[in-house]
């Protein structure tokens, strides 16, 4: 059996091995007594899709808001296009953050604001100077993306669960990031939507040219987006591979996410 | 010796909103301002909370003039009727009332709100839009509540005036221009100044434990109900605490008597 120590990358399944978009290296994090993250490593390169596997708290949501700065690690550095995340100032951090998309797992659209408004918010806080012509353009191309644009003036309450999703994917890609994180995208959403949510995933990717971290556990949209796997097991990086390399594993811990 | 216990989570939960509030002066007050969320926040703070400022102000007004009318009668000085009133109104009961409703009312809508923001992950999600969600939601909040309440008094005064005006007419007949005459007439700095300042603090303290309470939400709709929940109780407590003290300084310099 395959075991932690043992158990390098299978194979170097990364699209190309050009830049280094994010690079995590040695990070700690934990809450009170609860280790979350012992010492994980990850890369990802240019235009990869990453999806990181895991049980339900394992820790893959705070790895993401790891690499945002929603959270701080305790120890180690996280690259961001070279530049070391934790230990940025307030402006720096926004300068980045303003290349990072984040898709969260309930949408967290703000409930007091239409879907215009929603989307016009990223283009107006990040200091980014469009005129009000751009700004409508953009929120009607973002939309277009997504096939909502007859939602533009409607309120979060009026959209169902996979309209959500699709405007909050639409508000991430508003400012064309270069790197999105998708917190469990498909989380609660019906396998129909779900599988359509995996492929506006793929599309914008391909379109925009983007580099993405997938937190998830729903395997089918793993299959579908992930160009590498990691698997996250007890705060560390167990395994990381193609999908489907880790579907042949015959090791019981990797083997229970393919059952 | 460390404290322990329920006075141990007081002095550290005091020590929070201490913090809290030194944030608000450190970092809410630096530019960048959020000058467009702060007249939203005035909008909906003080426009919107006016109908019922107004409504409770005109009760109060009305029924304390009907309470104390027996026994001004029955020492034979009912022609002083609207002094009582007025300054009643003016230097303690129309501050007061209206900030225990206006915390009932902007304490708890804060706290649920914030509460609401920060476990639906939209207060996250403003952070990540290159917005610093404690100007932009804390900030404002607690600047248009400080602004407001003081507005929301004066006004609220006027009404109950009006209230106690029309209270004098249901059992005899006073004419608008000597009831106010009479009232205007009774009332110096020394009652105006005092009341309308402490009313700020009424007004930072509610914007001050709605924030503290909805940005420190637990997980949960539970979480969200205490928040509000707590807000209201603290904020209510806070404005009596503010308003024992107030007192006491006005007396210390004299502008009682």
């Amino acid at each position: 059996m395959l075991s932690k120590k043992e158990t390098p990358a299978i194979t170097d399944t990364s699209k190309n091995s050009g830049e280094d978009v994010i690079v995590v290296e040695h990070i700690y994090k934990r809450f009170g007594t609860n280790i979350v993250l012992e010492d994980f490593n990850l890369v990802v390169k240019r235009e990869e899709n990453v999806v990181v596997l895991g049980k339900s708290g394992a820790g893959k949501s705070v790895l993401i808001k790891c690499i945002i700065s929603l959270l701080k690690p305790d120890k180690g550095r996280i690259l961001v296009f070279g530049e070391n995340v934790p230990e940025l100032n307030h402006d720096e951090l926004d300068r980045i953050r303003a290349k990072i998309g984040f898709l969260f797992q309930g949408n967290a659209l703000y409930d007091s604001m239409t879907v215009r408004e929603n989307l016009e918010f990223p283009l107006r806080r990040h200091w980014i100077d469009f005129s009000q012509k751009d700004v409508d353009a953009l929120v009607m191309d973002a939309l277009e993306n997504v096939g909502l644009t007859h939602t533009v003036d409607m309120m979060p309450e009026e959209l169902s669960g996979g309209m959500l999703k699709r405007v909050a994917l639409a508000r991430t890609m508003i400012l064309k990031p270069d790197v999105i994180l998708y917190d469990e995208p498909t989380t609660g959403l019906d396998p129909v939507t779900a599988r359509e949510i995996d492929n506006l995933i793929i599309k914008l990717q391909k379109k925009y040219q983007t580099s993405s971290i997938i937190i998830s556990h729903d395997m089918n949209c793993v299959k579908n987006t992930a160009d590498r796997v990691v698997l996250l097991l007890d705060g560390k990086c167990y395994i990381e591979g193609a999908y489907e390399e880790l579907e042949r594993s015959n090791d019981e811990k990797i083997k229970q996410f393919f059952e | 010796m460390a404290l322990t216990g329920k006075a141990g989570e007081f002095f550290d939960e005091t020590g929070r909103i201490a913090r809290f509030a030194g944030r608000f002066f450190t970092m809410g007050l630096k530019p960048r301002y959020e000058i467009r969320e702060l007249l939203t926040q005035c909008f909906i703070i003080g426009y919107k909370s006016l109908p019922l400022i107004g409504l409770t102000g005109f009760i109060m007004g009305l029924v304390l003039t009907i309470q104390l009318r027996p026994s001004l009668t029955a020492y034979g000085v009912e022609s002083e009727l609207p002094v009582m009133v007025g300054i009643a109104i003016v230097r303690e009961i129309g501050p007061v009332i209206t900030a225990l409703i206006f915390a009932g009312k902007i304490g708890s809508s804060i706290g649920a709100e914030l509460g609401s923001m920060k476990v639906t992950e939209q207060i996250d999600a403003m952070e990540v839009s290159g917005t610093n969600p404690f100007k932009y939601l804390v900030a404002t909040r607690i600047a248009a509540s400080t602004l407001m309440l003081p507005v929301l008094t004066i006004l609220g005064d006027a009404i109950s005036m009006y209230g106690a005006y029309i209270g004098v007419n249901i059992r005899s007949v006073t004419s608008f221009h000597l009831f106010f005459s009479q009232i205007f007439n009774s009332l110096s700095f020394g009652d105006l100044a005092p009341a309308v300042i402490k009313t700020f603090f009424f007004g930072f303290a509610v914007g001050l434990i709605g924030c503290f309470k909805g940005y420190n939400s637990s997980k949960g709709t539970r979480g969200v109900g205490s928040s509000a929940n707590s807000a209201v109780v603290l904020s209510s407590v806070l404005i009596f605490i503010i308003d024992f003290l107030a007192v006491q300084l006005t007396d210390i310099l004299g502008l009682n008597y």
